[in-house]
């Protein structure tokens, strides 16, 4: 079953200002092909990232802004290859500080949309602390997690979100590191907007990607992203004609969170209930409790506790369950448009010239006149 | 009242000594702008421990502020105080061996108890076993003074106790005829909240002035007339307060707006701290979560069209080195200001030395040009960072700007400049396609290349996102020339490595001259420095002058690229002397450039290199040169400035 995001296209609440209230818009109609820059593209056949890079190209059109006021950045790794393939204005720069480039970038200029392409080695490992402290400060950006649990440039040694136990080139006997939930630890930064999705399922990722946009601070959105060289099948749980329906734990905004194989209404017969042994969440079966009994999943509570309870439901070893959607959209003062805030009031209060204002700086404090 | 006695000198070092907690900054920042406002020339050195509050009465909690400050132009803060203010049985012995014989020790008897005494490692009360013998010692219980002073203020007797400051600062003020107005209104806008603290100050420091001029213990006062200044308004400026004003006027002679990406560090914080007041001429200030994202922020304003700035020390330089790789290869403007302070490591947080020349050089992957601009005095950072703004910005490239500890805290006079006679400087940004492509049909330019150099300055167009037509990558990876996109190439990547190094060169175009100050021409010695020594050199090259010798002395303010005529004018010389405060960083440029065999003179003490012993130096080396006998110690005293 494909999670029906359609309510988010709502988004943001009404009253709140768009990620994107700021940024000049277009009359022209826009193609996937205008977003398609002259460079070819150099990912291994059937990676992940084709399918995100189709999505984001089919997607940027229909936000209708200028091509010349969206910034793409990158850290390094085969997802930060992302912005030299989009006809946007663009920088890959360096291992795990994409989201510090992004917060200058997003701090200096209300005009721009601002995008991180991140991977789980650059975001989590190398770049953990730029990362927490983006979604902390609430910058507006918004920062796509591509998450194949491997590193894949590298080729192929374990990531901080593979599984204990992954047998790779530099673990042989199997690695001993407890791997990160990237939704969990977007959510205990404090992140306002907090979504996960999967690269193969194009209108979830698209509606996510919409979501995430039209967000006024830091957007975090996963993807789940098959790297076919060096952890192939890795979501293949979620991505399976057999299995998805009970891997899939589909968050919809305002709707009982419900998944598995239908039951007689044609809703998933498994569901979320509250754990009141726990203070956490757990699966039920619907026909058990009766559909008045689960949990409604509601992505604006100001209380991040119950998103960051849902979203333990996914597995930290191989991915047989995990939670999609829009776990957290919440409002939250930004850091840019504080730190344009304070500028525009320290101007009212000093207006006029420029140069007689620095002459009087600098000819501040006690002086003394030679002649 | 007793008539009092007033001697003339042309100059007087004073050092404020005491514990960490007793206001010693405060009290010689004070007596610094009172000489500033009479019109002496002056040289300050700010001396204090890592430690916010080490333990009392410590010597490790020694804090002390040292003022030099005449009737003529002098280069530096003094070798040796003539006069010491000790607090505390601490402060007198952390201190006595810098003081020649016959110097004036001040000293508050209150705290010479045998638990501060012994704390302070005396086994003897100094002040009774005549050991200070060879010094002026006034014995001032300047604690109980004050406390009697301010006892109608109803302060609990710490709290009196704490402004004993004020009263030896007031004493001071009297010996040496300074104007106290300054501080007065100072005091009165410090404690403008707390009535009770404002009053007891005032009147401690006013106790202090009448202490001195009652009492028979001291006799006599002093007078240093006013120093013959260049007309013009001055000001009393620290390093890194000037700097704070260049880069400040860096965004305003550019129309750009400044973005700081920083995280606190000793001694570069007071940069930050500065900027984040300057809203109002569109400074933006983020303190970042750690030295990475404070220059990854500051390159991410560059791209978007703001002049990126990064202030730090040394370590944070360490963390930063991949950025400004970073910023060498995407050709952005900007700067990277490095306060620099003892190394390596954490090192000496607050004390000064020139050990990260070679980093700021080097410290990077690959061929990575950087340019390097350094300061040589407080007022000097101002034009240093106007400086090295035009180059980041001319060249589209990161710019490192060396400060030191010295400088950042250290101050003097300094003559405001006009602004309109600063220099402007144009962002040029990129508006148009400039290259022609095979689609074209009118042979018109009908897109962007990144990398399609200038052909004088070979600086590339910095296209600003929000320019339409102009969309582009850039990146860490090699790019190809012209074009920009990502090219393994091995032709190109020789050719890309070799421009990027031809660029920075050329920065040397454009440099004035270098200045060579050789009164008789006939100096067969050079004395060659850059940064914070130019004071030190200064003095002790007038000194071997004042004697009867030749000496030449120039001073490097850009070290990447040097001046055109360096190696010329190294040449003019048989012998070239290079004072630095590390084991001979410029020295190893120097000889790897110019196959010239530079003599070092190096100290790592963590002080501003000494004037008389850098004589002496200098002093040897033209006895080799010249074949003479060099004797320094005929000159008047006076001579050392």
């Amino acid at each position: 079953m494909t999670p029906d995001n359609t309510s988010l296209a709502e988004l943001p609440f009404p009253g709140l200002r768009s990620g994107v209230e700021l940024v000049p818009t277009t009359d022209t109609a826009q193609t996937g092909k205008d977003f398609t820059s002259d460079q070819e593209v150099r990912w291994c056949p059937g990676c992940g990232d084709y399918a995100v890079l189709k999505a984001v190209q089919g997607f940027l059109p229909d936000l209708g802004l200028r091509r010349e006021n969206i910034v793409f950045v990158s850290g390094i790794g085969c997802s930060s290859r992302f912005p030299y393939y989009l006809d946007t204005y663009g920088m890959h720069s360096i291992h795990g500080r994409a989201p510090s480039i992004a917060t200058g970038i997003a701090t200096a200029r209300e005009d721009l949309s601002v995008w991180v392409v991140t991977g789980d080695g650059d975001a989590l490992s190398i770049g953990g602390n730029h990362l927490i402290h983006a979604l902390r400060r609430n910058v507006n950006m918004t920062i796509l997690l591509f998450n194949n649990r491997i590193y894949g440039l590298t080729k192929g040694q374990y990531s901080p979100t593979s599984e204990a136990g992954k047998i790779t080139k530099s673990t042989p006997m199997g690695s001993l590191d407890h791997p990160f939930n990237p939704v969990s630890l977007a959510l205990g930064a404090e992140g306002s907007f907090v979504a996960r999705t999967i690269d193969s399922d194009r209108k979830h990722l698209t509606s996510v990607l919409s979501a995430a946009a039209a967000h006024r601070g830091t957007s975090f959105v996963e993807i789940y992203q098959n790297c076919p060289i060096f952890n192939d099948g890795a979501f293949d749980a979620i991505k399976s004609p057999d299995t998805k329906a009970d891997a899939i734990i589909p968050l919809v905004h305002g709707e009982p969170v419900r998944f598995g194989a239908p039951d007689a209404s044609g809703l998933g017969g498994k569901g979320l209930i509250r754990d009141s042994r726990t203070g956490g969440v757990k699966i039920v079966e619907v026909a058990d409790v009766g559909e008045q009994a689960l949990l409604v999943h509601d992505a604006h509570n100001p209380d991040p506790s119950t998103a960051f309870a849902i979203s333990r439901l996914t597995d930290s070893g191989y991915l047989n369950q995990s939670p999609i959607g829009i776990f957290r959209q919440v409002e939250r003062p930004t850091y840019d448009d504080g730190a344009r805030a304070q500028i525009d009031s320290a101007r009212k209060a000093a207006p006029g010239d420029p140069e007689q204002r620095l002459a009087g700086l600098i000819g501040g404090g006690d002086t003394w006149t030679v002649v | 009242m007793v008539s009092k006695q007033v001697k003339q000198l042309d100059r007087v070092i004073i050092r404020f000594a005491g514990d960490s907690g007793d206001g010693m900054q405060l009290t010689g920042d004070r007596f610094t702008q009172e000489s500033a406002a009479f019109g002496n020339d002056l040289s300050t050195l700010p001396n204090f421990p890592a430690e916010i509050r080490a333990p009392q009465g410590t010597l490790p909690g020694v804090s002390s502020f040292q003022v030099h400050f005449a009737d003529h132009d002098i280069l530096t803060p003094g070798d040796a105080p003539d006069v010491l203010v000790a607090m505390n049985p601490a402060a007198l012995r952390a201190n006595l061996s810098d003081l020649p014989k016959g110097a004036t020790i001040i000293v508050d008897t209150h705290d010479f108890t045998a638990r501060n005494l012994t704390k302070a490692g005396y086994a003897a009360n100094p002040l009774e076993d005549n050991s200070l013998g060879d010094y002026a010692l006034h014995t001032v219980d300047l604690t109980g003074l004050t406390v009697a002073a301010v006892k109608e203020f109803g302060l609990s007797r710490k709290d009196a106790a704490r402004a004993k400051n004020m009263f030896a600062l007031g004493l001071l003020s009297w010996m040496y005829g300074r104007p106290v107005e300054s501080t007065i209104s100072f005091l009165e806008r410090r404690f403008a909240k707390v009535a009770d603290i404002r009053d007891a100050n005032i009147t401690a420091f006013k106790s202090g002035w009448n202490f001195g001029e009652t009492t028979e213990a001291f006799a006599v006062s002093y007078e240093i007339k006013p120093a013959p200044m260049a007309a013009g308004t001055y000001r009393n400026i620290t390093g890194n307060l000037a700097l704070s004003y260049g880069l400040v006027a860096s965004g305003v002679r550019s129309g750009l707006p400044i973005f700081l990406g920083s995280y606190p560090i000793t001694p570069a914080s007071d940069i930050l701290h500065e900027l984040s007041k300057h809203k109002a001429f569109g400074v933006t200030t983020f303190q970042a979560e750690d030295e990475i994202a404070g220059i990854g922020a500051a390159i991410g304003a560059s791209f978007a069209g703001s002049l990126g700035v990064t202030t730090t020390s040394g370590p944070g330089i360490a963390l930063k080195s991949e950025a400004i790789g970073l910023a060498v290869m995407t050709e952005l403007p900007l700067l990277v200001v490095d306060v620099q302070r003892g190394g390596p490591s954490t090192g000496l947080p607050t004390k000064t030395e020139q050990a990260d020349l070679l980093q700021a050089m080097f410290g990077r992957n690959g061929e990575a040009p950087v340019p390097i601009v350094a300061p040589q005095s407080p007022g000097d950072c101002f034009d240093a960072a106007l400086d090295a703004a035009r180059i980041a910005v001319t060249y589209r490239t990161p710019v490192m700007l060396l400060s030191d500890g010295y400088l950042a805290n250290g101050s003097e006079p300094w003559r405001i400049p006009e602004v309109d006679q600063l220099p402007t400087i144009d962002p040029d940004f990129a508006t148009a396609t400039n290259h022609v492509s095979k689609k074209s049909e009118d042979g018109e330019p009908d897109e962007f290349w990144p990398y399609l150099r200038d052909e004088e300055t070979l600086a590339r167009p910095w296209a600003v996102p929000g320019t339409p037509g102009l969309e582009h990558r850039i990146g860490g990876l090699e790019k190809g020339d012209g074009h920009g996109n990502i090219s393994y190439d091995p032709a190109n990547h020789d050719l890309m490595v070799r421009t990027r190094q031809a660029k920075v060169d050329r920065i040397a175009d454009a440099l004035p001259p270098l200045e060579v100050d050789d009164p008789s021409g006939r100096a067969k010695v050079l004395v060659l420095g850059w940064g914070s020594t130019y004071g030190p050199i200064g003095a002790g090259v007038r000194r071997v002058r004042k004697a009867g010798y030749h000496v030449a002395q120039a001073h490097l303010r850009h070290l990447n690229p040097f001046p055109k005529d360096l190696g010329e004018i190294l040449e003019r010389y048989d012998k070239v002397l290079v004072p630095e405060m590390n084991l001979g960083q410029l020295s190893m440029l120097l000889r790897a450039k110019y196959l010239v065999d530079a003599v070092g003179y190096n100290h790592v003490r963590g002080l501003p290199l000494k004037a008389a012993e850098l004589a002496e130096a200098i002093g040897e080396l033209v006895a080799q040169a010249e074949g003479v006998d060099v004797d320094l110690t005929a000159p008047a005293e006076e001579a050392i400035s």
